[in-house]
């Protein structure tokens, strides 16, 4: 990166450590965290999505539909997660090549199980093998934020689910009496607010949600994890202009200290949130502001 | 091969008993159910002795939050901070690097390297935080009556603890309590994934599951075993813990006693 760094051998100190820390590998570190942040991004509105649908068949009146709902709340309580990580990217996959086998080659004559393989035919193979590495890179990540999406929708379901309970009965009952229908009164009572009791939450759900990033590496992500582990390890001067020993402790303590500093900020954040929701508010934050100000 | 002889074969198999060699192919559903299931007593293992020495600790570190004295205060908060704020995924990895640095110091750190102890020495401090804030909170909310009321009976120190402080916080903790016991039977399938090795192929269910799913390349059979093991082990530790409960609360009238909620809101 910087000029004195042609030899490394000859550096010692600081200015070792100043062209260490700017190879290309630890770039490619420090973006990583970049794809950690991208996920969050990403799997934050999407399992809110996932759980607002699944809180919306739980309430549902058509029974089977409701079923669905409940058990896909309910599951999240009684199968550990990391199960669903490793399950749901490679039975997507499967499931869409299945069917892009059954769309592009409907001529195949042999059955898609043969004993321990999985063959489908070359044209639905997902990504193309002729592909370029970024769509193999780009499907790998995309599977993993189903995955998380999946998962964390089933916890955010349970949130919203109770939430929409909490919001007072008088409140639908009036929209009744006013003759709205029942689409109306969700749409236009329950949703709006349902956000304040959803919000304590929501919040915990994101604290989780921070905390489970470093599962990608379960899923084959090159994310920080995978990246630490690699620069870590010990390197002798064959492979390595830069050779050290095991460094892996310190790399982790690394990432150790950067997830305490994101859920201590999220802390933060949110705390100034649920303040800005309370202002006005009639419950006891709302009420405490106010004689706060008085 | 018929089932009881794979179950001869494979039900102590993840503690070193019975067949050495894995099945390698033409996997019969007998032997995922046994192989997954012998993986389940690592799960068991780890989970129930963190959960025992874990509850002492626990009381501990929420007595040292509560405590008006900084010197005993500070290191409690700061023990609650690192451990819930950051992913268990990442304190297995710090542990297993640091223990094998320790080990090169001193051979006495060798069994902290493998999975019986080091992971559960994390584990333990990991649920010792958790449940060390869910009993701080009960302690605070412990009712100012209950403590008059022991003043009154001339109830001191150590007695009134015993006696009066400590169940009752027991009894407020123990529906939180128990989510916290079912997260951390599921936090234990990580163990295998985060550093640690599977010594001569040891591992838990998880890692007997992923083994049948790369194997197989068919993560529709494994993984569901998995999901029904599970299910099983948190109906149990529901049932266990509401016994505690029951126990805890027999002095209350029905309607009062607080009901067990299976709450999904802890998580690694």
């Amino acid at each position: 990166m910087f000029s004195y760094c042609t030899d490394p051998s000859t550096l010692s100190g600081l200015t070792w450590l100043s062209c260490y820390l700017t190879t290309g590998k630890h770039i490619a570190f420090y973006a990583s965290f970049g794809t950690v942040m991208l996920l969050l991004a990403i799997t934050a509105p999407a399992a809110l999505t996932f759980g607002f649908l699944g809180a919306m068949a739980a309430r549902s009146h058509i029974a089977p539909l409701r079923w669905i709902g409940k058990i896909y709340t309910a599951m999240v309580r009684g199968i550990p997660d990391i199960a669903f990580f490793l399950f749901v990217p490679i039975a997507l996959d499967q499931g869409l090549e299945y069917l892009r086998h059954r769309w592009k080659c409907p001529d195949w004559g042999e059955a898609v199980r043969q004993g321990n393989d999985f063959v489908v035919c070359a044209e639905a193979k997902l990504p193309l093998s002729t592909a370029p590495q970024w769509v193999h890179e780009g499907y790998g990540f995309t599977l993993a934020v189903l995955a998380f999406a999946f998962v964390f929708g089933a916890f955010a379901a349970n949130v919203l689910y109770g939430a929409m309970q909490a919001v007072p009965k008088a409140q639908i009952e009036t929209a009744a009496a006013y003759g709205m229908t029942q689409r109306q009164s969700f749409w236009r009572i329950l949703v709006p607010q349902m956000w304040v009791y959803a919000l304590p939450g929501l919040s915990n759900l994101w604290q989780i949600l921070v905390k489970a990033t470093p599962l990608l590496f379960l899923l084959g992500i090159e994310d920080i994890v995978y990246w630490a582990r690699e620069l870590g390890g010990s390197k002798t001067a064959r492979f390595s202009d830069y050779p050290h020993g095991d460094w892996r402790m310190w790399y982790f303590l690394g990432l150790l200290v950067f997830y305490l500093l994101l859920t201590w900020l999220s802390e933060k954040g949110f705390s100034r949130l649920m303040t800005r929701l309370s202002h006005g508010q009639a419950t006891m934050a709302g009420e405490a502001q106010r004689k706060a100000a008085a | 091969m018929s089932c009881t002889e794979t179950i001869q074969d494979y039900a102590l198999r993840s503690i070193g008993f019975g067949e050495r060699l894995l099945p390698r192919s033409d996997f019969t559903l007998c032997e995922q159910f046994v192989l997954i299931g012998s993986g389940l007593i690592w799960n068991v293992y780890f989970g129930a002795f963190a959960l025992i020495f874990g509850f002492f600790l626990a009381t501990a570190v929420a007595l040292g939050k509560a405590s008006p004295n900084a010197a005993l205060r500070k290191p409690a908060e700061w023990f609650i901070f690192v451990f819930r704020g950051s992913p268990l995924f990442i304190q297995f990895f710090l542990a297993y690097f640091f223990f094998i640095q320790l080990k090169a110091l001193s051979s006495f750190f060798d069994p902290f390297t493998s999975a019986w102890l080091g992971a559960l020495v994390v584990l333990f401090l990991n649920t010792s935080a958790y449940a060390g804030e869910i009993f701080y909170g009960a302690l605070r909310s412990v009712p100012k009556g209950d403590l008059e009321a022991a003043d009154a009976y001339g109830l001191s120190g150590w007695t009134k603890f015993r006696r009066v402080t400590w169940p009752t916080m027991l009894r407020l903790a123990w529906p939180s309590y128990t989510n916290e016991a079912i997260f951390l039977f599921h936090a234990t399938t990580l163990v295998f994934f985060a550093g640690f090795p599977a010594f001569q192929q040891r591992g838990d269910a998880l890692y007997y599951a992923q083994y049948f799913a790369d194997k197989t390349f068919n993560p529709f059979i494994p993984y569901p075993i998995v999901a029904f093991y599970f299910i099983l082990l948190t109906l149990s530790v529901i049932a266990v813990f509401g016994t505690i409960n029951r126990r805890l609360n027999r002095h209350l009238v029905a309607v009062d006693r607080p009901k067990l909620r299976v709450r999904p809101n802890l998580l690694r």
